[in-house]
């Protein structure tokens, strides 16, 4: 039976040291924000950027791009633990492996999605959303961002070490992400317009729960497979 | 209870004869129900009252969705058993469910499509049980994509085995979220099955081609499992046995 | 101390490991200098848990490995082709986290084990400029802290130098007198010291 003093201290290391990692390259870690504001500033380019409008958008093209940035971003979840060998000494290390790997996903999710969710009000406002709508906005991708992350874990598992991997990922992981896609923007739309968007966040929160009990579980067994 | 004939089921040999005996009973009363269902859809039923002949292509469209639904509950359902007891066997089974599936799904999504245009004007609509058949189209392309990704077979298999328990949980999420979006967008709810209450000459074809495309679906899905357990297994001695007697079933 | 029957794996198409069998006792080493693609790296994957096999039956002093899979682990130490060392971490960094994971370590045993492996002044360098042989032999130093029973090598002395390999064979020599075991893959023989030291040429002769 694992020690459970011993599990929080195990998971504790995972993040320490996956931050200290970071630090010291993080070129990499500010890739996914970029190509976030970068999407957001697309679509009004794409459209007459005529303020009604742009606002009536602001939701969608805020929920794509959190999206899509959050694919990008783990994409390198597992990479280079996978290459050199970490990851087998996670599965060896007599700690549960599901719970190295949420630690794991944790840690990514503060360097990527946090940084979404912060430079989310920028780009919102850059869309016309009011500035009263900005908590509701931070609280929906905060939710959001975290299941992205989770179940992009599990689709990072299952595709670790596949070549061209990227698309396929992809393909994996956004059908999954559906309900938070709806869900988050129609949080933001109600934010955006005053109205109580309590019953959204509830359903949203529900969503990050079921995949932060469940997607470790899944990856863990994923990642299992990849590493045979 | 005796798990005996279990754990049989996952011998390949085993497998592969039982299944060719039966994909005859499946195949013929197969064709028999689709010839039946389409000709009392196609020729026999009344044209519906409101949506003339072209109400017709529900004869296809509705049994292609549900077989696209039914196949990847099976496959996902086969791939756990091959993951939870190991049983190759029940991999290959999957395998043998995953392009059918895909293709009465877009069967059914072609045929949706076909049946909005002369009603709606419009080759599309959002509406939320077409918008779920093409996410679950998309859980399948992710499916077979991944296996095909990965070379080796294994690996592939049991890969794209937790990709089917992980999209099997999440489908009816996706659909409720669906159901749930448009419920607040108020799109056109289309495809209302037959408005009042059908008469006998409409659901009973619809039974039939239900029955017929399910039954084709397992003869099929039998059939190209049975090939794929000969193909890995095509080292094998009872592979040879069977070649060099040049029958049917070991 | 650890029992494996009737080992069957296959890799893909290829039957890779036939009903294979082994038993490892306290101080006793067995070298697998099977030739490549023989199946070292995979029963050695096996033993440790990585690679399920299609059947056999793997036990640890007694007990079905099964039973209680983190428990085994704990008592294993698995060093492979990659040698699980971040390039921007420091060796000590390295040393620390990877312990952790396993246990505490005192500094004074990190600095214990960096001087028996000749790299107390490596310390605080970051991993990826070290050469490969000194990389290892951070490896083998982490071996050592690890404080497992059962040590699964594949290939412990690649890219080492003469002393690099000694090193190897005293670090392995001392795990034996301690009461451990370990299954080692090879090319070349190791030249241990120990009685309890076995060579096993070919996959298809008995352990």
């Amino acid at each position: 039976m694992t020690d459970s003093a011993t599990a929080w201290s195990a998971a504790a290391l995972v993040v320490q040291r996956d931050l200290r990692l970071a630090f010291r390259r993080p070129g990499e870690w500010l890739q996914p924000v970029a190509f976030f504001l970068i999407v957001t500033l697309l679509f009004p380019l794409a459209l007459d950027p005529e303020p009604a409008r742009l606002r009536a958008l602001a939701p969608a093209a805020l929920w794509v791009a959190a999206l899509l940035a959050s694919v990008l971003a783990v994409e390198f979840l597992f990479r280079e633990d996978g290459r050199d060998g970490t990851l087998e000494q996670y599965a060896l290390s007599g700690q549960s492996f599901a719970w190295l790997l949420l630690a794991k996903t944790l840690t990514h999710w503060l360097l990527t999605g946090l940084p979404l969710v912060v430079a989310a009000p920028l780009a919102a406002l850059s869309l016309g959303a009011p500035a009263t709508a900005m908590p509701g906005i931070l609280a929906a991708l905060l939710l959001g961002s975290l299941s992205l992350s989770l179940l992009g874990a599990v689709g990072a598992g299952l595709t670790l070490g596949v070549r061209r991997g990227g698309a396929l990922l992809s393909l994996i992981v956004l059908p999954l992400a559906i309900p938070t896609l709806v869900f988050g923007a129609r949080a933001t739309d109600l934010a955006i317009r005053a109205e109580p968007m309590d019953g959204s966040l509830y359903l949203l929160a529900a969503l990050a729960v079921l995949a932060l009990t469940l997607a470790p579980l899944a990856a863990a067994a994923a990642v299992r497979i990849s590493l045979e | 209870m005796n798990w005996v004939w279990f754990h049989r089921f996952g011998s390949p040999p085993y497998f592969y004869s039982v299944a060719g005996r039966i994909v005859p009973w499946l195949a013929w009363p197969a064709t028999l129900l689709i010839i039946a269902g389409l000709y009392g859809g196609l020729v026999l039923a009344p044209p519906d009252y409101q949506q003339s002949d072209a109400a017709r292509i529900m004869y296809v469209h509705v049994p292609a969705a549900y077989v696209g639904l039914m196949a990847y509950v099976v496959m996902a359902l086969a791939a756990a058993i091959g993951l939870v007891w190991r049983l190759k066997v029940s991999h290959a089974v999957a395998a043998g469910c995953a392009p059918i599936g895909a293709s009465f799904t877009a069967v059914c999504l072609v045929t949706g499509m076909l049946w909005g245009q002369p009603m709606w004007g419009t080759w599309w609509a959002w509406d939320p049980r077409l918008v779920s058949m093409l996410v679950l189209l998309f859980f399948y392309l992710g499916y077979l994509g991944l296996r095909g990704a990965i070379d080796d077979t294994a690996r592939a298999d049991r890969a794209s085995a937790v990709l089917a328990v992980v999209g099997v949980v999440n489908v009816p999420i996706v659909h409720y979220s669906v159901v749930w979006w448009n419920s607040l967008h108020q799109g056109p709810s289309l495809l209302r099955k037959g408005g009042p209450a059908m008469p006998a000459s409409m659901w009973v074809p619809l039974v039939l081609m239900i029955f017929g495309c399910t039954f084709y679906f397992y003869a099929v899905m039998l059939m190209r499992a049975r090939a794929e357990v000969m193909r890995r297994e095509r080292g094998g001695q009872w592979v040879r046995d069977l070649l060099i007697k040049g029958g049917e079933n070991p | 101390m650890l029992d494996v029957s009737e080992l069957h794996l296959w890799r893909g198409e290829r039957h890779v490991l036939k009903g294979l069998s082994l038993h490892l006792g306290a101080g006793q080493a067995l070298q697998l200098l099977w030739p490549n693609g023989a199946g070292k790296t995979s029963l050695l994957r096996v033993v440790a848990g990585l690679l399920p096999s299609e059947s056999g039956h793997i036990s640890w002093s007694g007990q079905a490995v099964a039973t209680d899979p983190l428990a085994y682990c704990r008592n294993l130490a698995y060093l492979g082709h990659d040698l699980a060392l971040k390039g921007d971490l420091t060796v000590l960094e390295n040393l620390r986290y990877s312990l952790g994971l396993r246990g505490g370590v005192t500094a004074a045993q990190l600095q214990a084990a960096l001087q028996q492996n000749g790299l107390q002044a490596q310390g605080g360098e970051l991993v990826r400029h070290l050469s490969a042989g000194q990389q290892r032999r951070v490896a083998l130093a982490r071996l050592a802290l690890w404080q497992a029973q059962l040590w699964l090598l594949d290939e412990p002395v690649t890219n080492l130098d003469a002393a690099g390999q000694q090193l190897v064979a005293s670090a392995i020599d001392a795990h034996l007198q301690a009461g451990g075991c370990a299954l080692i893959a090879t090319h070349q023989p190791l030249a241990l010291g120990s009685p309890g030291n076995r060579l096993w040429r070919q996959p298809q002769e008995a352990a």
